[in-house]
């Protein structure tokens, strides 16, 4: 096992800026996620720590050595694909094993780590298979195996579970979170299931347009979002935003552009009149509530989820919504009393950056 | 309801039936030759099958004619084109396939360019440049002719291939530890087994039926391939129908047994599996 430090690292395709300016320290066996929309360069950033890619400027080291011009072979990682890339023409067990033969690694020893492998993946009794063979699930535990053979300075993961169902990726994310219990292994892990990055991660990466905008703990990020859009993309049903005016004094209060006023705490990096953006979750929003200082919004529509229900509510044009567990909630229409604890709001200033 | 879809379903078959009859007919109309006897040949008008067949013409080809020699040198320049068109080509369709270089662009271009020309302008300019090598009325130098020829074709057809087979396989075997010459050889040429069979098999067709080269660098009997060997059945005042289409049939053989090993490759998917299904 090992660190991974990011130093500055930037990528281009031709003139085209890929990463900008990526700097991060991982540290031995922390899991680290890598979350944001398609397109911003995690597959990337994992690819480039693997040696698949070259490195345009910056500077990567693993276990304290610089590996900017090593060989992927020579790297001592492993990794598992989004499409597995499975060995079609090897078995199970071959498919395991390729990369303990490639080393010459005693057959003794092979057989013994790899029946060690089968055994904590269950898949003992498919190891005489072919790929071809197996269900999708199954194909996914041999990416997994054939990772974990040879127990390497660190496992990189580009969204492993991306391609199967929402009841075996349930299962498969814990089944990680348990084997990297097990080997303490370092782990970079790439996905925009944010759940996945929230269940797993020591620390989440979150990243836009090849920039880093948030690095925290899972509850770091969901609590205190550095900027509007880390705010807005970790969290589902997502952050709700309201665009407006911050006014201080007696009363702090935040006014929006339809003219709906919400009392505020004190932000003294606002400005009395600075514009501003407010946050809050939906599960925050009290809705039935017959508090003094309560608001009337609009009832759109309403979505049980079974665990919950999403209420879309409005002031005016300004569109939001509530979460709550309370069924009466259920048959709600026309007007209903909603108060936005002001303990509860985020504060975004004109740039989109937490206050 | 039903009488549509049984008529149509008749139809596509007799439809079939009657292109592969087309296609056959010719190799029919050979073997009906082949077994013909001489004195049948003329009397006896167009009929579909000879009222007495014989194995005479064959028996005469393979013990009093040059055949034997003709079809050992057409074994030989064909194998050997062959096997050297599919090695260069699958390594030169997997570096056209997977690298970027400077110059890929008007390799390509180079290359497609040759394919432009009727081969019967080059005659002349090869057999000069072959004659003071000492290339000429010689195997190898046939060999080299075909191989040059070859080459453009058998590449492109391989980097086919190879562009159907996912990166992720060989990028998986070299983070496994592989070099990427170790990842090609057993991870990405065993799934192109299917794409080098064709290659085999085309390259192969195309070296054993080529006449044109053959005839022109090749003098005598010793050197010639069989196509020109086939010539030999013509003389002055007559053509040896029969001999002529049992040294045909024979020179069937090779070709088909080479397309009966090889076409289990040919039909057979060997990717399935390698990624999401
Ligand atoms: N070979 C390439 N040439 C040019 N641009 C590329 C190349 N590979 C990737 N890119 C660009 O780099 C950017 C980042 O791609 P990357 O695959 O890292 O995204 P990603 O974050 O993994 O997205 P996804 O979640 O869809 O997998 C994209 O805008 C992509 O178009
Ligand atoms: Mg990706």
């Amino acid at each position: 096992m090992a660190s991974i430090d990011i130093a500055n690292i930037r990528k281009s395709y031709g003139i085209h800026p890929v990463l900008h300016d990526v700097d991060l320290k991982i540290g031995d066996g922390e899991f680290v996620v890598l979350v944001g929309p398609s397109g911003c360069g995690k597959s990337t950033l994992l690819r480039m720590i693997a040696g698949l890619e070259s490195v345009t400027s910056g500077e990567i080291r693993i276990a304290g050595k610089r590996v900017n011009e090593l060989a992927p072979k020579d790297r001592d990682i492993a990794m598992v694909f989004q499409s597995y890339a499975l060995y079609p023409h090897m078995s199970v067990a071959n498919n395991m094993s390729y990369s303990l033969r490639l080393r010459k690694v005693a057959k003794e020893k092979i057989a013994s780590v790899v029946s060690g492998a089968a055994s904590k993946l269950g898949l003992d009794p498919l190891l005489e298979r072919r790929p071809r063979a197996l269900s999708g699930g199954q194909r996914q535990r041999v990416a997994m195996g054939r990772a974990i053979v040879r127990e390497p300075k660190a496992f990189l993961f580009d969204e492993p579970l991306s391609n199967l169902d929402a009841r075996l990726r349930e299962q498969m994310r814990a089944e990680i979170k348990k084997l990297h219990k097990d080997l303490g292994a370092t782990s970079i892990y790439v996905t925009h299931d944010q759940i996945e990055a929230m269940t797993l991660a020591d620390r989440i990466v979150a990243m836009n347009g090849g920039f880093v905008q948030q690095v925290g703990s899972p509850l770091d990020l969901y609590d205190r979002p550095a900027n509007l859009f880390v705010a807005g993309f970790i969290g589902s049903p997502g952050m709700n935003f309201f665009e407006g005016t911050y006014r201080n004094g007696q009363s702090p209060r935040f006014e929006t552009k339809g003219g709906v006023t919400i009392p505020a705490q004190v932000h003294a990096e606002l400005a009395d009149g600075a514009s501003a953006t407010l946050g809050i979750r939906p599960e925050h929003v009290e809705i039935g509530t017959t508090a003094p200082d309560a608001l009337k919004a609009t009832v759109d529509l309403v979505e049980p989820t079974g665990f919950g229900i999403i209420l879309h509510l409005s002031f005016g044009k300004a569109i939001f919504k509530a979460f709550t567990n309370d069924r009466a909630f259920l048959k709600a229409s026309g007007e209903i009393p909603v108060r936005l604890p002001p303990e509860r709001l985020h504060f975004f200033d004109a740039d989109g950056n937490r206050v | 309801m039903r009488a549509k879809p049984i008529l149509l379903m008749t139809a596509h078959r007799l439809a079939i039936l009657a292109y592969i009859a087309f296609a056959l007919f010719p190799l029919y109309w050979l073997l009906k030759v082949a077994v013909t006897p001489n004195d049948l040949l003329y009397s006896e008008g167009i009929r579909l099958w000879p009222s007495r067949a014989t194995l005479d013409h064959f028996d005469f080809v393979l013990r009093h004619s040059a055949f034997p020699t003709f079809f050992k040198n057409s074994l030989i320049v064909s194998g050997s084109t062959a096997v050297i068109v599919t090695i260069l080509a699958s390594l030169s369709g997997y570096a056209l396939s997977r690298f970027n270089f400077r110059g890929k662009y008007w390799l390509v271009a180079l290359m497609l360019l040759t394919q432009m020309f009727p081969l019967v302008m080059l005659v002349a300019p090869i057999f000069k440049i072959l004659s003071p090598l000492g290339l000429t009325n010689s195997l190898t130098g046939l060999v080299i002719v075909y191989t040059a020829f070859n080459v453009p074709f058998a590449t492109f057809l391989m980097q086919s291939f190879f562009d159907g087979i996912p990166k992720d396989l060989e990028e998986a075997a070299m983070i496994d530890g592989a070099t990427q010459f170790v990842a090609f050889r057993q991870i990405i040429l065993p799934l192109t087994l299917p794409g080098i069979a064709a290659t085999l098999g085309f390259v192969f067709t195309a070296a054993w039926s080529e006449l044109l080269f053959s005839l022109m660098l090749i003098s005598g009997n010793d050197q010639a391939t069989f196509p020109v060997g086939l010539l030999s059945f013509v003389s002055k005042f007559s053509v040896d129908f029969g001999q002529m289409m049992a040294a045909g049939v024979l020179a069937l053989i090779p070709a088909c047994l080479f397309f009966l090993l090889i076409q289990r490759y040919l039909v057979q998917g060997l990717t399935a599996g390698a990624v999401k299904g």
